[in-house]
């Protein structure tokens, strides 16, 4: 086959040659485009936190300054509403965790009556549109009576962080080596000592970046929050309210703080795992 | 332990319990009480008798027929000009990028990492009437001299197009990096173009990925709000913004919660015609 494609004249493959050049150089013109359009509005949140606006309209560039960085909570309520935020997500993401991780367990470790029905239950809460998911919590605390605050929104994202920890910790458990386990069980180790010995600390990356998608997803929440928060402001509420009359810069000074620290993690994520031998999931 | 030992059999049962059911009581039986919201009669301040009252459905539908339609031609719309944006990205990305592939996911993710309603605002700057964007579209006379890109559905799209794309792009790129190098050069070798070989060998094969992104993308556009509300007018209105205001504002709940079921009715008969399509096992993972 490569005799023939060699001996074919010159001439007839040339123009193909050109296409696939042109071809390529167009596909990478395309590709720096599109991440253009992806990372305009980034630099421009990250530009607007440094704008100096000069009436209550952060839309339009001013002139540059600290200021927004330096009194990032100059403006009131902010500090609680980022606070609140950071609480709201730490907490339900360790009890969102701690539930998905056993879950991923039972389902990629055991034979059991109703796995398909549990997996079905799991993939739902990510197939429902979060409207309707924050909906139908506000219908349930409505009818129960509960008065909405902290603790309803606590509720709320532990119920849609579980399902993404189940997938997350899943896909690293499906390659996960058992030879360890049942050496230690051989070893006499019991079903307790093996887990906590061996099968946790096997899991922990996988958990760990299970936690950290928890996380963000936690922060960054405003439709089931905004249905099932009564007073209580995260950093997104805050947002929305402000959005009604005018966004101060110093809501793009948090956000683009939140996003430097996700990329850092991100960053150092990859990292690591370039560094760690394959086969160590 | 020991007891543990001989009862083998309920260890799944035990791990799963916490987990689901959280998940049961608060979202299994939310829905249960959505559903008997929506058969509800009455008002806020004398409270809701249920009442069998089906005409909340046929009230909410015909009612809101103009943005039920409207959310689901924005949602097929920001689809569509998602996976025309993304395809050829991610190609490129799993095909040329090389050993910079990992930098480049992280460029396309990078959105999700700016809060969501932050980054939906952003696209206030981007497209402000006396912005770089509008002032250019005046110059080549694609826009009158009183034209303006915000508050119409332009913006609107463009907003959920560019909120969702990551959700597309990112299955799409895990199926095309699983395809086999050697088949693509199988198929050189039997003669066929670069073209034929992309549509009949890459292209079915990264299928799975573009109907998942699809999905991904389609679900939480069509039950979207913020991007109509920051972007556009009452008159871009979609169904989760009358949902919203129904709920929060109107309180009108039993209302709000025939049409929260609506849209998720249209959404989960769709999810079923895919599952039929390419089998459960594939659907939840």
């Amino acid at each position: 086959m490569a005799v023939e494609a060699s001996s074919l004249p010159a001439r007839a493959r040339r123009p193909s040659a050109t296409l696939a050049f042109v071809k390529r150089h167009a596909l990478t013109v395309y590709a720096a485009l599109a991440f253009t359009y992806l990372l305009l509005p980034i630099a421009v949140v990250i530009l607007f936190s440094f704008n100096k606006p000069k009436g209550r309209f952060n839309y339009l560039w001013e002139g540059f300054t600290f200021d927004n960085w330096i009194h990032w909570d100059a403006v009131p309520g902010i500090r609680s509403a980022v606070i609140t935020s950071l609480e709201l997500a730490a907490l339900s993401t360790i009890i969102a965790t701690a539930m998905g991780t056993l879950i991923a367990l039972a389902i990629v470790r055991h034979r059991f009556h109703g796995r398909g029905t549990t997996s079905i239950l799991i993939f739902l809460p990510m197939a429902t549109p979060e409207i309707v998911l924050g909906a139908s919590l506000l219908t349930l605390f409505v009818n129960v009576k509960v008065g909405f605050g902290f603790w309803t929104i606590f509720i709320a994202h532990v119920m849609f962080v579980i399902s993404y920890i189940v997938v997350t910790v899943k896909a690293r458990l499906v390659g996960f080596d058992r030879h360890l386990e049942e050496a230690a069980m051989d070893l006499g180790a019991n079903a307790f000592v093996t887990f906590r010995k061996i099968t946790l600390p096997l899991l922990a990356p996988a958990i760990l970046s299970a936690a950290l998608l928890g996380f963000a997803l936690s922060v960054d929440d405003f439709v089931v929050t905004y249905f099932n928060s009564g007073g209580t402001q995260t950093f997104p509420l805050f947002v929305w309210g402000a959005a009604r009359v005018a966004v101060p810069p110093q809501v793009n000074v948090i956000a683009s703080a939140f996003f430097l620290i996700a990329l850092g993690v991100m960053v150092i994520n990859i990292l690591v795992q370039r560094r760690r031998p394959k086969g160590l999931a | 332990m020991n007891w543990l030992h001989r009862h083998k059999h309920v260890t799944p049962y035990l791990l799963l319990l916490p987990g689901i059911a959280w998940l049961a009581m608060f979202f299994l039986v939310p829905l249960g009480f959505l559903g008997y919201q929506s058969l509800q009669t009455g008002d806020v301040l004398s409270g809701y008798k249920f009442s069998w009252a089906f005409s909340n459905y046929s009230d909410a539908v015909s009612g809101y027929q103009e943005q039920l339609i409207r959310s689901f031609l924005y949602a097929g719309l920001a689809t569509l000009i998602a996976l025309l944006i993304s395809y050829p990205l991610v190609y490129w990305i799993a095909f040329r990028a090389g050993r910079w592939r990992n930098l480049f996911l992280v460029a396309i993710v990078a959105p999700l990492f700016v809060t969501y309603l932050v980054r939906t605002l952003a696209w206030l700057n981007i497209l402000a009437d006396e912005g770089p964007v509008v002032s250019f579209l005046k110059t080549i006379h694609v826009l009158g001299a009183d034209g303006r890109l915000l508050a119409t559905s332009v913006a609107v799209v463009a907003g959920i197009t560019y909120n969702f794309l990551p959700f597309m792009a990112l299955p799409i790129y895990v199926s095309l990096e699983q395809v086999d190098p050697r088949l693509l050069e199988s198929a050189k070798d039997l003669y066929a173009s670069p073209l034929q070989a992309f549509l009949r060998v890459t292209l079915p094969l990264s299928a799975p990925g573009i109907v998942a992104g699809t999905l991904l993308t389609f679900i939480p556009a069509a039950g979207d709000f913020i991007n109509a509300q920051l972007l556009g007018t009452p008159r871009q209105s979609m169904i989760g913004n009358v949902i919203q205001s129904k709920f929060l504002e109107l309180t009108d709940y039993p209302s709000a919660a025939a049409l929260s079921f609506v849209l998720m009715a249209t959404i989960l008969v769709a999810l079923l015609v895919y599952a039929k399509m390419v089998g459960p096992e594939r659907l939840t993972g």
